[in-house]
């Protein structure tokens, strides 16, 4: 069926919400990545089996609903953010959070809170001796405002209808039918919109210099969904979760711009948000919404997704549209401008996943909401992921201008074992804050004060088990193997840098090393193109700049006060921990542990070859490397 | 030495209609199709869109989906992202590298069972460190389980 008139498309949403409103309750099984890895989609097979058997109506597929009466809506729904405690089941209209589920407690569940009212407490989320059984609760979620997140996890994310009855679309349809593209660009200008993406770059203001290109012949929109930076996965949440949503803002800003051409392009690690996209997609083409005259509103707009082929540097706009060329993802020099000459050299706006994910919102509420929320210049929410050493690890929406400490420590949980001592933000090519910084607002301006970048959102939190010159390592290593080897500072460069850190955590570090490395990144820095190049210094830069003293012990003292570099520790075990049972002397390789039954054992240093065997045996944690 | 059916091979072409910016997606099915990209078949392609082989072989270098040796029966991605890396994602790989008597620069293991790739970020940060085989996600990895998790894929391979 298309919808062809702003009417047909009130009248589907009338519809669709009536069915909706007849499933007097819904099992909502999250179907993100990270729950389907933990068993979700068992637990989906078997609830509908259950339901099945024992005579219950289920509604698998809204459109499928055709009677109007009572039944059970069982589906798979967006990631809720919260990976740590999946697989996760909501229950609706009562708003239960089940976590942790198993497919064993499907019948329990179908039992006392399908068929009855009662909620099952072994399955809740506890925190500090409380039982949190509504979703809204929990104090990981009662600390968030959702704008780009909204309904992800609340609705069916493979229903085009779903999302209709909840009001989707229903920006678009303004967009085309009251408003020209000169309003919708001032709208999404006034209201202070800055890309996800990284740059923080004026959504607006980017429409605006495509929209300019009156009489090019085609014009593309590109979103961006190649989200490289490890660690870091909320755009892989919104494509999966609520891929409507970001397919309307896209629809939106080809309005906006004139541009009849589209592309997702989406990195390959994402199986699971190209089949949901693809499926959005031709959903929406079936109804009308994309493909020729749009709702009637005789605009056309084509889109299509684009698969990724494991290269880091393809996020970066101008590689992206290389790739989507069929050539290597080599960034191109600036000028010309994507804006001006981009992608088969068009005009091209290319903007990232959240940020299209926030457009409909702003086109239905207006500017002055979004930029109501969030700090002065930086308006609206930002979707961080935590991860690494945390609690809750997760995605989280806040407000820009929240401070890391609210992030980390109150809707986070704090550090999951050890002390705090450090977060990585910005992926990469971002920057380690420390404790120093646990009140600065994240937002684009505040975080550029101090020389840090949000960077897309990624959070990755590190205790005091984590090493900063071994970090640092890390990222080199990793753009190493990202560089496109265009330019012979980021080819070169990066490499030399990873060498003499290797060096320092082998312990053969010399101090004119670190002042080399201070040197080399700089040259780095200012000689090479993109901001691969250009960035992938910072963590060494950073890491030198708080956690020196840290540097200095591995090649002053030749320790590694963290105790990961391996070459810089001995094992040693804890006399006071160590109940001799004699485990670590069976398992050594080279006899290197000696030790009388029910008394401490001893390593020699000498005879050790530091396989950690002995370490990852012993059930007291007696053993450790100091 | 895998044989390379043009038949297949003309049908991907013509779904992408011989389109020289299709390079890549049709790299990508012929990749599904045999888990890497056979020269035969790559030369091939060259031909039908009208290229140099040295450009297609250019794109397929630069992309690290792309393989152009054979892999093994399973492809292991062990995750080394940030979320990972934090998370000690290097004793798991190292467990992997050991039991499956494979080192560093591999592309496939002795018995041809297993292919060892190295990634960041399978976007499931917080089961940090994640692997997958075949494209199945294991959570939470530790050697251990690692190590479990080979002896079974082998035990499958027995029976
Ligand atoms: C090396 C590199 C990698 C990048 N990766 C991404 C990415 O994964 N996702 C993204 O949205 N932007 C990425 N960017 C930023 C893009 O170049 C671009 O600024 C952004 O997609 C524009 O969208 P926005 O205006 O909505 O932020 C990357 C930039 C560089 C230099
Ligand atoms: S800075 Fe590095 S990644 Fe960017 S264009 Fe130059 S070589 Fe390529
Ligand atoms: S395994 Fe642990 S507890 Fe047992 S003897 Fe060794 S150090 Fe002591
Ligand atoms: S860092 Fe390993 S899944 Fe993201």
């Amino acid at each position: 069926m298309k919808i062809q008139s702003r009417q047909m498309l009130e009248d589907f949403r009338a519809e669709s919400l009536k069915k909706l409103n007849c499933q007097s309750k819904q099992i909502l099984v999250c179907g993100g990545s990270g729950c389907v890895a933990g068993g979700s989609l068992k637990i989906y097979d078997k609830f509908r089996e259950l339901m099945e058997r024992k005579g219950i109506k289920v509604d698998v597929i809204l459109q499928d609903h055709v009677d109007h009466g009572d039944a059970v809506g069982l589906k798979k729904s967006g990631c809720h953010g919260f990976c740590e405690i999946g697989p996760l089941v909501r229950i609706e209209p009562a708003g239960l959070l089940y976590i942790k589920c198993k497919v064993e407690d499907c019948e329990e569940i179908i039992e006392e809170s399908i068929l009855g009212d009662n909620v099952i407490d072994r399955l809740v989320y506890h925190d500090n001796g409380r039982s949190y059984s509504r979703q809204e609760d929990i104090p990981f979620y009662k600390q968030q405002t959702r704008v780009a997140l909204t309904n992800c996890g609340r609705i069916d994310a493979e229903s085009i209808e779903e999302y209709i009855a909840v009001g989707g679309y229903s920006a678009l349809s303004k967009a085309l039918f009251d408003m020209s593209p000169d309003d919708i660009i001032n709208e999404v200008t006034e209201s202070g919109l800055r890309g996800r993406g990284g740059a923080g770059f004026p959504t607006g203001k980017k429409w605006a210099q495509v929209a300019a290109h009156k009489d090019a012949p085609v014009k593309y929109i590109v979103c961006n969904g190649d989200e490289g930076d490890p660690g870091a996965f909320m755009d892989c949440s919104v494509m999966e979760g609520n891929p409507h949503k970001m397919i309307e803002g896209i629809i939106i800003a080809a309005i906006a711009c004139g541009s009849t051409e589209g592309y997702i392009y989406v990195r390959a690690e994402y199986p699971l948000a190209v089949l949901r996209l693809q499926k959005a997609i031709e959903d929406a083409e079936a109804y009308g919404i994309l493909g020729d005259d749009i709702l009637g509103s005789g605009k056309s707009f084509n889109l299509q997704i684009c698969k990724g082929a494991g290269a880091f540097v393809c996020g970066e706009g101008t590689a992206m549209q290389e790739s989507i060329e069929g050539k290597r993802g080599m960034p191109r020099t600036k000028p010309p401008r994507s804006v001006d000459k981009g992608l088969f050299d068009a005009p091209t706006s290319l903007n990232n996943v959240e940020t299209f994910a926030n457009v409909p919102d702003i086109i239905n509420k207006g500017a002055k909401w979004y930029s109501s929320i969030g700090t002065e210049g930086n308006s609206g929410t930002k979707v961080f992921s935590l991860a690494g050493n945390i609690k809750n690890t997760g995605l989280i929406e806040v407000p820009m201008g929240t401070t890391l400490r609210e992030i980390v420590f109150n809707i986070g949980g704090g550090v999951k074992s050890g002390n705090f001592k450090a977060v990585q933000i910005g992926g990469p090519a971002g920057c380690c804050l420390t404790e120093d910084h646990l009140d600065l607002p994240l937002d684009f301006d505040s975080t550029k004060k101090i020389g840090a970048i949000i960077g897309s959102g990624g959070l990755v939190v590190m205790g005091d088990d984590t090493c900063m010159v071994e970090i640092a390592r890390f990222f080199m290593s990793f753009s190493t193997n990202e560089s496109c080897g265009k330019c012979t500072t980021c080819r070169e460069g990066i490499p030399k840098i990873q060498e003499i850190l290797e060096r320092i955590t082998h312990g053969t570090g010399e101090l004119e090393d670190i002042d080399m490395l201070q040197e080399l990144s700089a040259v780095v820095k200012t000689c090479s193109l993109c901001g691969l190049g250009k960035n992938a210094t910072n963590p060494v830069v950073s890491t030198l700049k708080y956690f020196k003293d840290e540097y200095i012990a591995h090649v002053k003292d030749k320790k590694c006060p963290a105790g990961v570099c391996r070459s810089l520790c001995t094992m040693w075990i804890d006399p006071i921990k160590c109940i001799g049972c004699t485990k670590c002397a069976r398992n050594c390789p080279v006899g290197a542990i000696t030790g009388q039954l029910r008394k401490p054992h001893t390593i020699d240093v000498e005879k050790c070859i530091k396989c950690r065997e002995c370490k990852v045996g012993c059930p007291k944690h007696a053993i450790k490397e100091v | 030495m895998t044989k390379v059916d043009f038949k297949l091979i003309d049908s991907i072409l013509e779904k992408y209609g011989c389109d020289k910016s299709k390079i890549i997606p049709i790299m990508q099915e012929i990749q599904a199709e045999y888990k890497f990209l056979p020269e035969a078949a790559l030369m091939y392609v060259a031909d039908k869109i009208g290229e140099t082989y040295a450009e297609l072989y250019g794109v397929a270098t630069f992309y690290k989906d792309f393989s152009l040796n054979e892999k093994g029966k399973y492809v292991i991605k062990v995750c080394n992202g940030t979320a990972c890396h934090v998370r000690k994602s290097d004793d798991v790989q190292e467990a992997l590298y050991e039991i499956t008597g494979m080192k560093p620069g591999d592309y496939i293991s002795a018995d041809g069972l297993f292919t060892i790739e190295r990634v960041a970020c399978l976007g499931a940060c917080g089961l940090a460190p994640v692997c997958t085989v075949n494209g199945v996600v294991h959570p939470q990895m530790t050697p251990d389980k690692m190590r479990a998790l080979i002896m079974d894929l082998r035990e499958a391979e027995r029976s």
